[in-house]
């Protein structure tokens, strides 16, 4: 089978490659974009460790075609922050004890960024909600909560004193 | 899991994908949310080999309202449903069902054509649209043609749509009131976990006043190859008080069409039992709702 010529915008850079059409994205981020980050869970749709954000919507990357995303916007937790530089969320994800293996967490914070950015301020069953498409086998998700929700009251109080 | 080649097709035009989907017959799929169509491929019991995805077609996406008639273009997604302020206002059982749809990535993708389409009994929407008495907006190489729910759905996987006929639109008719009358509606869905099919669950839809159920249309989910309109259990209630006497009928009627396989999520006895308690719940719920 032929293979297609996809561009997609990942992580604010244009990529492109050759790709067949029945790849999934995962397979693509992973193997020709080398970006590791987005892991391959289950594989099935259920876990999550694959999330990445699609067209501003997080998407499991295992459930679209390679195809499906030609021409749109992603980002990979690779986009959410980086060493030195990390976002609110994976600094309380650290500082809470949000992960203990660590594969579903690329998963969970790429989530979770989108999460607070649909509802700035979600309560506790609202984050339980919205990660519900996240499976963790550690960490019972107490402290990925309690982690969430840090990040929402750091963010939101470092907005409220740029806006003052 | 990788699923078979195919050739992918990203047509801007309706009539130009009912012509990709006429020319391959029943070697070309459609693609909407790829949620259901993937993990099968994945399995490979789906082997296209030609793939249609309708995500350019702008014009199937929609939801808006005409006189008494909710209208909602089959790629719109599960998230917009539940985001919709219409939906709530004008069929809020949509949201409902919506919300125990799998999660948040997966009706992000998914889309409610999808679901009502694709002849999976696990799907929750066919039996709300059963209980709504929706119509399905059908795009083929002769033109649009409408089908009632009731009546859509033959078997698992089994619909009335031909291969080369696309769902573009779903009508859920929207009822004046009459005088002193007061509409409730409920979706009760049993699952063993976020993500899962239905062990049994009930849709209801009914209109009460001074107390008596006038009207009432029931629907049931994975109880049998297709979803269920619960007509002899919907006979048991009308003109009753919804007191304990008439649920019992229902039940009963309702039990008695159930047709559940044995599987992981029970055994077929203990489903249809399930279908009982899905029922009773959901017509009290939707009755308060009513009140």
């Amino acid at each position: 089978m032929s293979k297609m010529h996809v561009k997609i915008s990942v992580n604010g850079s244009a990529r492109e490659g050759l790709a067949e059409p029945r790849s999934l994205l995962i397979h693509f981020l992973r193997e020709q974009l080398e970006l590791t980050g987005p892991h391959i869970g289950c594989d099935t749709g259920h876990c999550g460790a694959c999330t990445v954000d699609l067209d501003g919507q997080s998407v499991k990357s295992c459930m679209v075609f390679v195809a499906q995303a030609d021409g749109h916007d992603v980002t990979t937790i690779e986009g959410v922050g980086a060493p030195g530089g990390l976002h609110a969320l994976q600094e309380a994800f650290k500082e809470h004890h949000g992960l203990q293996c660590g594969f579903c967490t690329p998963g969970m914070i790429t989530r979770a960024w989108r999460l607070l950015q649909e509802n700035p301020a979600p309560t506790e069953a609202e984050i339980r909600m919205g990660i519900s498409g996240n499976l963790c086998r550690c960490t019972g998700y107490q402290n990925i909560v309690k982690a969430i929700q840090a990040a929402a009251a750091q963010i939101n109080a470092a907005g409220q004193q740029a806006a003052e | 899991m990788i699923p078979g080649p195919f050739e992918y097709h990203r047509p801007s035009r309706l009539e130009e994908a009912v012509a990709i989907l006429g020319a391959h017959g029943d070697d070309a799929l459609v693609l909407a949310g790829g949620h259901s169509l993937i993990p099968m491929m994945k399995l490979r019991m789906a082997v296209p080999e030609h793939l249609v995805d309708l995500q350019a077609l702008a014009d199937l996406r929609f939801i808006r309202q005409a006189g008494d008639m909710l209208e909602i273009g089959a790629m719109t997604t599960q998230a917009e449903v539940l985001a919709s302020d219409l939906v709530a206002q004008a069929c809020p059982i949509l949201q409902e069902a919506g919300a125990l749809i799998a999660d948040p990535q997966v009706r992000a993708r998914g889309t409610i054509g999808g679901n009502v389409a694709n002849g999976d009994p696990g799907n929750d929407m066919p039996a709300v649209m059963l209980a709504l008495d929706a119509r399905f907006a059908l795009a083929g190489p002769d033109g649009e043609r409408e089908l009632p729910a009731r009546g859509f759905y033959q078997s698992s996987y089994v619909t009335a749509r031909q291969d080369a006929e696309i769902l573009t639109a779903i009508r859920i008719p929207l009822p004046p009131m009459a005088a002193g009358e007061a509409r409730g509606w409920a979706y009760e869905k049993q699952k063993r976990k976020v993500g899962d099919y239905a062990t049994a669950a009930a849709a209801v839809v009914l209109t009460m006043s001074g107390g008596t159920c006038r009207s009432v249309s029931i629907g049931l989910t994975n109880l049998a190859p297709g979803p269920l309109l619960a007509a002899d259990a919907a006979t048991a209630l009308v003109g009753s008080s919804l007191d304990k006497a008439a649920l019992d009928e229902a039940v009963a009627a309702a039990r008695a069409i159930t047709e559940p396989s044995s599987d992981g999520r029970g055994p077929a006895d203990y489903r249809t039992h399930l279908a009982g308690v899905m029922l009773r719940r959901a017509v009290l719920r939707a009755a308060q709702r009513a009140s």
